[in-house]
């Protein structure tokens, strides 16, 4: 009798101390490329949510509740993807942060939307925040506002009056090619060799030789990861000698990595950089990430440090956990960084989730990318 | 002109390597009446191990490349004929194609799941530094690629021309059966084959790897691209894959600078059907039989 007392004292101890802390915490699901193809870019955006949850926590949590994020890898498959936002929002999650390839969060931004809870995502494919959907935001830039964004380097900088476009024969190539190509036409920049080349092409040998012949000041290079390292190893072969410009990609760690010297002096326009050490935000997130995990963040690792900290201050605009009333406050919302310190860049959506912010300009020294310019938000 | 000679000049680099691992074609189907559709992965593989002498056991390149040359000559060569040659063949060149395929699958696989699906960088043997001929800017890579390619081609063709081992595996290939009553040790020179075969196939590795970066999918299009060399070339001889890969090489890069970049992938698939039409025997074939 005396045992069973005990027991069920302890029992309800428990249970009590289970619900008060559960009554404490906020659930926000992580829902990530952990493994796969994408584990790369995946890592980095949990190690820079992992970063900001201890700042939040330290701060005091979201709304007077500690965070307590879960993790759900997709393990790159998109149909992985959504059974985990699923589950996660299953499992109580007031907010989802991820996922980081646009063919992921393409699938999976539905489920999110259909329970109305806001979703921070990596992904940079402008279909995404043309659906219609309230409920989804990015923590970058999409590729239509990328692009853009390098025509005053072209013509300003650069001082280009011809260009050449090198760039890959997929969605995302084309995609990019096209916008650039509209821009030079409004810009009166003529486009003298528009070379396409296969995805998984390894010979660019006649790409190099057409683009040295075209008299372009400039090339633009779109490609993916390692046709843009054998691109660069060609124009390196061949002394191809005029600026190498590009989007994000072509200054990537992997392709600095795969290209070696060859990278050397190539120049991108990327959304946001850890090597902005410049911005205090930046230098300071830079300094904890090393600090903690004994490596240099990438930009995904800003990016999920950037969207849950947008989590938390939203929330705390709403004054409660609703997400109906999460993305209504989102629409044309703008959070500067004299109020909203860890959003590192000031920065604004627009009613469909897009998000703009200062951008960097950067160009491989030394085997590492270095800022060595700004664009404004567009 | 410039423009060219310098299209010329990187579709022959490119060529000569084709031709290699044609000229492996071309070794193996003399030796054991079969076409090896692992060829391609034979050049994929060596690369792999060369990463894993320099990034897990950090030997310096050199050691690397010599050890992975070693072990691809025992691997894709010496085991290659034990294990799936000798057993599969008296069952008909019909089941070993299926083997060879499998046998590339496997590799191919085992890759990716050894080394991930994303490729590697490969450090190139020979500077990058660009010259200037007349015109026409090549690194000194491609042209040592270019010299030691061809180099190669012509020593092995001296070698089963001029010296008795030569002969006696050239006696193995056009009959083995009068070549063994003449004395000749038919499954040491058809071993020789293999290994021969497998040096090659490093060497290509070694070689265009640097440019290609080392994948697990490599294989896929140096083999197609190397069979079609063979046999446009003239698959019973050693100089018609020579011919067959500089030629593609060069065809390739002069069609994708002047004419259609866009269709280039189709070039070889074309010239394989004229020749077929025109000259079966392919450029430099002969109908006469089977010949190292």
């Amino acid at each position: 009798m005396y045992r069973r007392t005990i027991l069920a004292v302890t029992t309800a101890i428990f249970a009590a101390m289970g619900a008060a802390q559960a009554q404490q915490a906020v659930k926000i699901g992580m829902v990530a490329e952990l493994s796969g193809a994408g584990a790369p870019a995946g890592t980095n955006w949990r190690d820079g949510i992992k970063i900001a949850v201890e700042e939040i926590n330290a701060d005091g949590g979201i709304l007077g509740k500690q965070v307590d994020v879960h993790e759900y890898d997709t393990q790159t498959d998109p149909q992985v993807s959504r059974a985990m936002v699923q589950k996660a929002i299953d499992e109580g999650a007031y907010a989802i942060l991820g996922t980081i390839y646009s063919g992921s969060t393409l699938v999976n931004m539905l489920v999110a939307q259909q329970n109305e809870i806001p979703q921070f995502v990596g992904s940079e494919a402008p279909t995404i925040v043309q659906k219609g959907n309230p409920f989804v935001f990015r923590t970058s830039s999409g590729a239509q506002k990328g692009v853009p964004a390098l025509v005053p380097y072209f013509i300003d900088t650069l001082k280009a009056k011809k260009v050449g476009i090198a760039w890959v024969n997929n969605e995302f190539g084309k995609g990019g090619r096209d916008v650039f190509a509209a821009e030079m036409e409004k810009a009166g920049v003529e486009v003298v060799a528009d070379v396409p080349s296969e995805q998984g092409a390894t010979d660019y040998a006649a790409d190099v030789s057409k683009l040295k012949e075209s008299g372009a000041d400039a090339v633009f290079v779109y490609m993916n990861q390692e046709e843009s390292a054998r691109f660069l190893i060609e124009a390196k072969k061949q002394g191809l000698s005029i600026p190498l410009v590009g989007e994000v990609t072509l200054t990537e760690a992997k392709v600095i990595e795969l290209a070696g010297n060859a990278a050397e002096g190539a120049i991108a326009h990327v959304g946001v950089t850890a090597t902005a050490t410049d911005i205090p935000g930046i230098a300071e997130f830079n300094e904890k990430f090393v600090a903690k995990f004994n490596r240099n963040p990438t930009h995904d690792a800003i990016k999920g440090y950037v969207g849950t900290w947008a989590t938390k201050y939203v929330t705390e605009m709403v004054g409660e956990f609703s997400g109906a009333k999460f993305a209504e406050k989102m629409k044309n919302l703008c959070l500067n960084v004299a109020e909203h310190p860890r959003m590192l860049l000031d920065t604004c959506w627009d009613e469909a989730g897009e998000m703009s912010r200062p951008s960097f300009m950067v160009q491989v020294k030394d085997g590492k990318p270095v800022v060595i310019g700004t664009a404004a938000a567009n | 002109m410039s423009q060219f000679l310098q299209v010329l000049l990187s579709g022959l680099a490119t060529g000569s390597i084709y031709a290699l691992v044609a000229v492996g074609f071309t070794l193996v189907w003399q030796a054991a009446q079969t076409v090896n559709f692992a060829q391609g992965e034979f050049v994929m593989v060596p690369a792999f191990f060369v990463l894993v002498g320099t990034h897990v056991v950090g030997l310096p390149l050199w050691l690397a490349l010599a050890l992975a040359l070693v072990v691809s000559v025992v691997l894709i060569g010496a085991l290659f004929k034990k294990l799936v040659v000798e057993p599969i063949l008296p069952s008909g060149g019909i089941s070993l194609i299926i083997a060879t395929m499998a046998l590339g699958i496997l590799l191919k696989e085992s890759a990716k799941e050894f080394y991930g699906a994303e490729a590697q960088p490969f450090p190139a043997m020979f500077p990058t530094d660009p010259i200037n001929i007349f015109g026409a800017v090549v690194s000194m890579q491609d042209i040592l690629n270019l010299i030691i390619s061809l180099g190669v081609v012509v020593l092995l063709t001296l070698f089963l021309n001029r010296t008795r081992t030569g002969r006696s595996m050239q006696a193995a290939a056009q009959n083995p059966a009068v070549a063994e009553i003449l004395g000749v040790n038919v499954k040491r020179m058809v071993m020789y084959t293999f290994l021969i075969n497998a040096a090659l196939a490093a060497l290509a590795s070694f070689l265009i790897t640097p440019v290609y970066l080392a994948k697990f999918s490599n294989g896929e299009t140096l083999g197609l691209i190397a069979f079609i060399a063979a046999i446009v070339g003239g698959f019973n001889q050693i100089r018609g894959a020579l011919v067959g890969g500089l030629l593609i090489g060069v065809l390739d890069n002069i069609t994708a600078t002047y004419i259609t970049a866009e269709y280039r992938a189709a070039l070889p698939l074309v010239l394989l059907i004229i020749v077929i039409l025109v000259r079966p025997q392919g450029i430099m074939g002969t109908s006469e039989g089977r010949t190292v």
